[in-house]
């Protein structure tokens, strides 16, 4: 057993170190589905969520808690729900998006768009009330007082999108359902995990788990000392 | 200071701002008028502050009306006096585009706007801290920029909410020095402040406050020397606060 896992280990260093056309094919299919979903859930829930966290109307609270609530949305549940609305007889079926990449997309942007909501009405109403007054003193009122409120807010909204791309590239069951794992299509690092551990293939998986664990924290420590140098400079 | 039709004299007639169904200030009629430099005084909960933030539009009235030498409020009439809070507010963005923020919020294109924030920057003697954070700065520069912030969009008219009252008396010399400079060019000065001294040496009028109603509005001179009623005088004398 111990040797199966140390030659597991050394078969899955050659595949990232030897550029396996497998290995590479699914970690790219794997970033752009969820850099794609970060770019919309970004274009879209940056400025919802400051807009949620600077004007008052009735029902903000329930939409709050409703928000909040679907951080913690289970990435199956995504899946079934844009599953149902995907599939031929459902209401988006014509679009024919089942079991392609766009359809993952589109489960990884329900994933993310809480989070980056959320978290842009926490950052964005904290500043505003800082900023307020005098944002409205010079004219900057609704709509207008949101690209101040969104660039003041850079680092902790960065650490939003952040998060959100934690979470989109780390689940299964939401493209696992709507992706399909079709190979050579579909098949993501998280899904291919899955099925090859399930197979018993685990230099495949090893590989695959390291470069995910590896990316991310690539992407955090690009993050951290872009935020910090920035920091020093801003205030 | 732009030669534009003046948008004073700025008129209050009884106004009155009533919030969850208590009354913060009543029954408010004062006129500024051109030139003036007026000094409110009052007691905490005076309603000063709340005086300059209806003043500026930043609350609306429940009672009475606010008019201006046109009349109502115009769009451009909003665009000329400006206003400096007692805790500056600094954005997380340095000096130089605290200032550049400002003057784009203003419509200002971006070659007027690098003009016009060098010049304030210049002004103000600020230049050498341009590419600085503004909150890393000190107490007393983060005021001198919020009245350069101010005064880079050309106002008429400044309310100022005691923009001492956080600063150390060297820091308040050189903030008065800047407000003596913005009376010379002719600007009208609305401003709150809780430092007798400071009334005495910049204020034509004085406004005094005290529950939410104008007890007293007389020139600075007889306001000091002679004032009407008991609570100023008890105030004065540094029995009421
Ligand atoms: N948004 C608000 N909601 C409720 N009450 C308020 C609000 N703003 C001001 N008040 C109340 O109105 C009164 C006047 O407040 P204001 O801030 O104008 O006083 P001030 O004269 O500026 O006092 P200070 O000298 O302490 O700055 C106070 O009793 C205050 O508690
Ligand atoms: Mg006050």
């Amino acid at each position: 057993m111990a040797t199966d896992i140390v030659s597991a280990f050394a078969t899955a260093f050659g595949l990232i170190v030897g550029l396996d056309p497998t290995f590479l094919a699914v970690v790219a299919l794997s970033l752009k589905v969820t850099l794609s979903a970060l770019v919309l859930a970004a274009v879209a829930g940056l400025p919802l969520g400051a807009l949620l966290g600077i004007t008052r109307f009735p029902g903000r609270g329930a939409t709050i808690v409703v928000v909040n609530t679907l951080m913690g949305l289970p990435p199956v549940v995504a899946g079934l729900v844009l599953y149902l609305l995907l599939s031929r007889s459902g209401p988006l079926g014509g679009f024919g998006l089942l079991f392609t990449p766009g359809a993952m997309i589109a489960a990884q942007t329900l994933l993310i768009l809480p989070i980056v909501v959320a978290l842009t009405r926490q950052t964005t109403e904290d500043l505003w009330g800082e900023y307020g007054e005098h944002l409205r003193s010079i004219g900057l009122t609704g709509a207008r007082a949101v690209p101040t409120l969104l660039w003041d807010g850079r680092f902790a909204l960065t650490t939003a999108l952040l998060a959100g791309f934690g979470r989109a590239s780390a689940e299964v069951g939401a493209v696992l359902i709507v992706g399909g794992n079709i190979a050579g299509h579909t098949r993501t690092m998280t899904t291919t995990i899955a099925l090859e551990t399930s197979k018993g293939d685990l230099a495949l998986a090893l590989g695959l788990g390291i470069a995910l664990v590896g990316l991310t924290l690539a992407i955090n420590a690009v993050a951290f000392s872009a935020g910090r140098i920035a920091a020093r400079h801003v205030g | 200071m732009r030669d534009l039709p003046s948008i004073l004299p700025l008129r209050f007639e009884g106004v009155g701002l009533a919030l969850g169904g208590r009354e913060l200030v009543t029954d408010l009629d004062l006129v500024v008028e051109r030139g003036e430099t007026t000094v409110l005084l009052g007691p905490n909960g005076a309603g000063k502050s709340l005086l300059l933030r209806l003043a500026h539009g930043l609350v609306t009235p429940s009672r009475g009306r606010i008019t201006w030498a046109a009349g109502q409020e115009t769009v451009a009439d909003r665009r000329r006096h400006a206003m400096v809070f007692q805790k500056p507010v600094m954005l997380r963005r340095s000096v130089h585009a605290n200032l550049t923020h400002a003057l784009a919020a203003a419509g200002f294109g971006w070659r007027r706007r690098r003009a016009r924030a060098a010049e304030t920057l210049d002004h103000f003697r600020l230049t050498h801290l341009a590419g600085r954070p503004a909150r890393a700065l000190s107490g007393g520069e983060q005021q001198r920029l919020a009245i350069a912030r101010a005064w880079a969009l050309d106002p008429e008219l400044l309310f100022l909410d005691e923009p001492t009252s956080q600063l150390d008396p060297a820091a308040t010399r050189a903030i008065e020095e800047l407000l003596f400079g913005l009376k010379a060019e002719g600007r009208t000065l609305v401003m709150a402040s809780h430092d007798l001294g400071q009334a005495r040496r910049l204020a034509g009028r004085i406004v005094f406050m005290s529950g939410g109603r104008i007890i007293e509005h007389a020139g600075a001179k007889n306001f000091f020397e002679s004032p009407r009623t008991i609570e100023a005088a008890k105030f004065l004398a540094g029995e009421l606060l």
